[in-house]
């Protein structure tokens, strides 16, 4: 046998033999590769604190993108008789004039629901909400210089853009972006002849969301990975703040759902291109039958909510993170049942999986089994509501500073309340009966979902602003931002039970014929007024962002909220690695506030004598 | 009193028992093992839903299902090859087994050929069409292992002869990815059998 010639061992090959792999765990020099030019540290970074901004700037592009097209088919609902000539120069042809009164097109008005609705759940509340701040917060509270691969994050990034260029570049096409709602059930998504946005607007349409799941999935690799390789010395899993517990399992869930979607896409391409018919049955189209046979549209909602319901848990898990960790932070108290909090959601999380049929009660599933379905999701109500019952203790009695970022998080439990509430309305297949397809579950769903995920995301924005850019934001304005969206959400989507109740169906671009509904013209007014001006607010949100990078009041101390993680023993403008020192080892679980009768007690300060560590029982 | 204590890497921390970037393949796999049980529920419900046409599957699957475990045999003896620094037996392994990971996507190819031939094709019956997709989509991430096999490839004959850990551990990623696209059609080929 050949004898073993090594030469110069690398300092890598060094660092993997001694100690498992090849993070650069000493002390890092500025002069390093990853940021030596403009377009390393601002375009192509490997830095996750600059990628977690990335996500967070196109994040927001996309949802006033999805807001301006929400109030273009608001218009339509609520003003169905007005003119919408003024809208001619953006919308082009598909304003059609009739003298000179402008009317939305029909099939415009489908198309704006779905991207509308794709965009604000794929690319705002996932991209914008887990990529921001699982990047942001995973290396920074767990102790680690980076991810455990910058380049596949760096990739993560680049294929979310990719996956937004595409999607915009399929609103200008000439038969308009796919129109057939945003969970793309065949036939209307199978069929080129089905709609105008069939055709191109679907294929562009997939195209975009595959690649988004390349993205969730590069993404979510890396945070799995770096929760369970990368913490620092001391750093057990039963003493991570909550924040990197849901955002650890969000990403588990994208890693086990999405591909299940690209397989659903798949067949449905299959159907679209090669003539198949896994999802197309014996099928007439403008009177004429297709070759299609023997094919089952049923078979895709499966596949779709196999990945639709965790999906919807991807979007509020890390928003559940977010409040837990502000509201202990603001209300200076641990949070209450940290214990409690992580098996809830290991609980919701598992639950998830086996509920989503609930979305196919009316879609002709056997009643029996819809059954099962019921029970399952009935109980994920339980964890839910210990979660709730956990936030509001560790509100009860604390010490509140009532700021944006915590009024928020007080904000987000109010609406998850509201919207879980309804949930188990929905949740039992014979009332859904009633329910299904109506303004009663777009009611639902954006206050749990919708409404309750920005406002975790907005308290994410506002409290960790500092740490991303070393300023503060405006408080007033953040404060006039709360209110205002806080009522301002529940006056657009409050009445919609009642329309919902009433039996008013969602899709529908007008209800002039149905005389039984016309009695709902001024609330449908009412309705997108209060939509005009709870983007008004958001705009006044996205002007104090910018304007508080360049201007807002500087941060001076490191910890300027007197919380304990990690991310806040960094240095106020913290460089490539994070620590330009050695990584400080963890001591404490994350929530010692008011304990022996000091304020805060930071992960970093050792246990004193005797002193029990809350986090290990 | 209060001072920090600091994490002093390597020597003070328990060393890492899998290398993350193992570690983070090991996850891609199981999102790949989600689509494939994506696709195999979504076979079994429309399998259940009834008007399915019963076939015979190619011979030539099965022979297949040897021929990639056996590439996975010889990929990992050239490893341990590797390892041991025997650098003659580590190259004309990776060669053997490259030809080999080749001469499985051709011979699946035949085998949808002889598909085609007994009139099953990729349109019709969802039945057909479902062995197609499996097997195609499964064949693609064959593909994949064999640009990684390229890089090794080169690897092999471009650097000179050195053991280093980096090399072990990339030798390691590539061939951990070929045991699993082959354990993935172990399934795949006992899932179609018990199905039909
Ligand atoms: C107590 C917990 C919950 C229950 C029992 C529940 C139940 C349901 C049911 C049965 C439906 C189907 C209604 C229909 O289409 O007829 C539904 C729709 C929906 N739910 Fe929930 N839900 C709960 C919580 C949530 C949460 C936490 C979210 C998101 C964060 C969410 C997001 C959605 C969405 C997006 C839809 C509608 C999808 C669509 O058809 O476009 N739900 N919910
Ligand atoms: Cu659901």
């Amino acid at each position: 046998m050949a004898t073993i010639t090594t030469t110069k061992i690398s300092e890598t090959d060094l660092l993997i033999e001694e100690y498992g792999y090849d993070d650069h765990f000493h002390e890092h020099h500025d002069d390093d590769k990853f940021q030596s030019s403009f377009i390393t540290t601002y375009i192509f970074s490997q830095d996750h604190k600059m990628i977690a901004k990335q996500f967070l700037i196109t994040g927001m592009f996309w949802g006033v993108m999805g807001a301006m097209m929400s109030l273009v088919f608001r218009m339509q609902l609520g003003f169905p008789e007005e003119s919408m000539l003024w809208l001619k120069p953006v919308l082009g042809k598909w304003i059609t004039v009739a003298d000179g009164i402008g009317t939305l097109a029909p099939e415009f008005y489908y198309a704006l629901v779905t991207i509308h609705g794709t965009v604000i759940v794929f690319f705002v509340l996932t991209a914008g909400l887990s990529g921001t701040f699982s990047n942001l917060l995973i290396p920074l509270q767990v102790g680690a210089r980076d991810m455990a691969s910058p380049l596949l994050n760096m990739l993560s990034y680049w294929f979310f853009f990719l996956a937004g260029a595409i999607m915009f570049a399929s609103l200008f096409l000439s038969t308009g972006p796919f129109s057939g709602g945003w969970t793309a059930y065949p036939p209307l998504s199978a069929l080129e002849q089905a709609s105008a946005g069939s055709g191109a607007g679907m294929t562009m349409w997939t195209i975009s969301l595959v690649f988004f799941v390349v993205s969730v999935l590069l993404g979510g690799i890396n945070y799995v990975t770096t929760v369970l390789n990368l913490r620092t010395k001391g750093m057990t899993m039963w003493r991570l703040p909550l924040t990197i517990w849901a955002f650890f399992i969000t990403a588990i869930l994208g890693i086990l759902s999405f591909p299940v979607l690209v397989s659903a896409f798949f067949l449905l391409m299959c159907d679209r291109a090669l003539q198949t018919s896994f999802f197309l049955s014996e099928i007439f189209i403008g009177g004429q039958a297709l070759e299609h046979v023997g094919g089952s549209p049923i078979l895709y909602q499966h596949l779709f909510w196999f990945l639709g319901h965790p999906e919807v848990y991807i979007i509020i898990l890390p928003a559940m993170g977010i409040v837990s960790e502000v509201l202990s932070v603001h209300a200076r108290k641990p949070i209450f049942g940290y214990r409690a909090m992580v098996y809830s959601i290991l609980a919701i999380a598992f639950l998830s999986f086996i509920v989503w049929a609930h979305h196919m009660f009316m879609s002709g599933v056997n009643p029996f089994i819809s059954n099962f379905f019921v029970i399952f999701t009935l109980i994920i109500a339980v964890p839910s509501a210990v979660k709730v019952f956990n936030w509001i203790a560790t509100l009860y009695g604390g010490n509140i500073r009532f700021n944006a970022a915590s009024l928020f998080s007080i904000g987000f439990v109010s609406m998850f309340i509201s919207g879980g509430l309804t949930g188990i309305f929905l949740g039992n297949s014979a009332i859904d009966i009633q329910m299904h397809d109506t303004y009663f579950v777009v009611a639902h769903f954006h206050i749990v979902m919708g409404v309750a995920a920005f406002f975790g995301m907005f308290a994410g924005v506002y409290h960790w602003f500092p740490k991303m850019y070393a300023r503060f934001m405006n408080e007033t304005l953040g404060r006039i931002h709360f209110w205002g969206t806080l009522i301002g959400a529940y006056a657009v989507f409050w009445p919609m039970h009642y329309l919902g109740m009433a039996g008013v169906p969602r899709r529908y671009y007008s209800f002039d014929t149905f005389e039984n509904f016309s009695h709902f013209a001024n609330i449908n007014k009412f309705i997108t007024i209060a939509a005009v001006v709870v983007f008004a607010l958001q705009v006044l949100f996205i002007i104090n962002f910018f304007y508080s990078i360049f201007k807002g009041k500087k941060v001076t101390s490191r910890n300027p909220w007197g919380a304990n993680t990690l991310e806040w023993t960094t240095p106020i403008e913290a460089g490539h690695g994070n620590w330009p020192g050695k990584i400080p080892a963890v001591q404490r679980w994350a929530y010692d506030y008011g304990k022996d009768g000091k304020e805060f007690i930071p992960q970093i300060v050792p246990l004193a004598d005797g002193e029990k560590d809350n986090g290990d029982h | 009193m209060n001072a920090t204590i600091f994490n002093n890497g390597p020597k003070t921390q328990t060393k890492n028992k899998i290398h993350p970037q193992k570690f983070a393949l090991w996850i891609a796999c199981a999102s790949i093992v989600m689509m494939f049980v994506g696709f195999t529920s979504a076979f079994v419900v429309r399998r259940a839903a009834g008007n399915w046409l019963e076939f015979d599957l190619p011979n030539l699957f099965f022979w297949n299902a040897g021929l990639i475990v056996a590439t996975s045999l010889v990929l990992h003896f050239s490893k341990v090859a590797f390892r041991n620094g025997d650098f003659t037996k580590y190259k004309s392994l990776l060669v053997a087994g490259s030809l080999m990971g080749v001469a499985f996507v051709v011979l699946q190819y035949e085998a949808w050929m002889v598909m085609t031939n007994n009139g099953i094709y990729m349109t019709g019956n969802p039945a057909g069409s479902f062995v197609y997709v499996i097997s195609g989509v499964h064949a693609a991430h064959v593909l994949g292992g064999l640009v990684a096999l390229t890089a090794a490839l080169v690897h092999a004959f471009s650097l000179k002869n050195f053991v280093t850990p980096q090399r072990i551990h990339r030798l390691d990623l590539t061939v951990t990815y070929w045991h699993f696209v082959g354990v993935l059609w172990l399934y795949l080929i006992f899932f179609l059998v018990l199905n039909s």
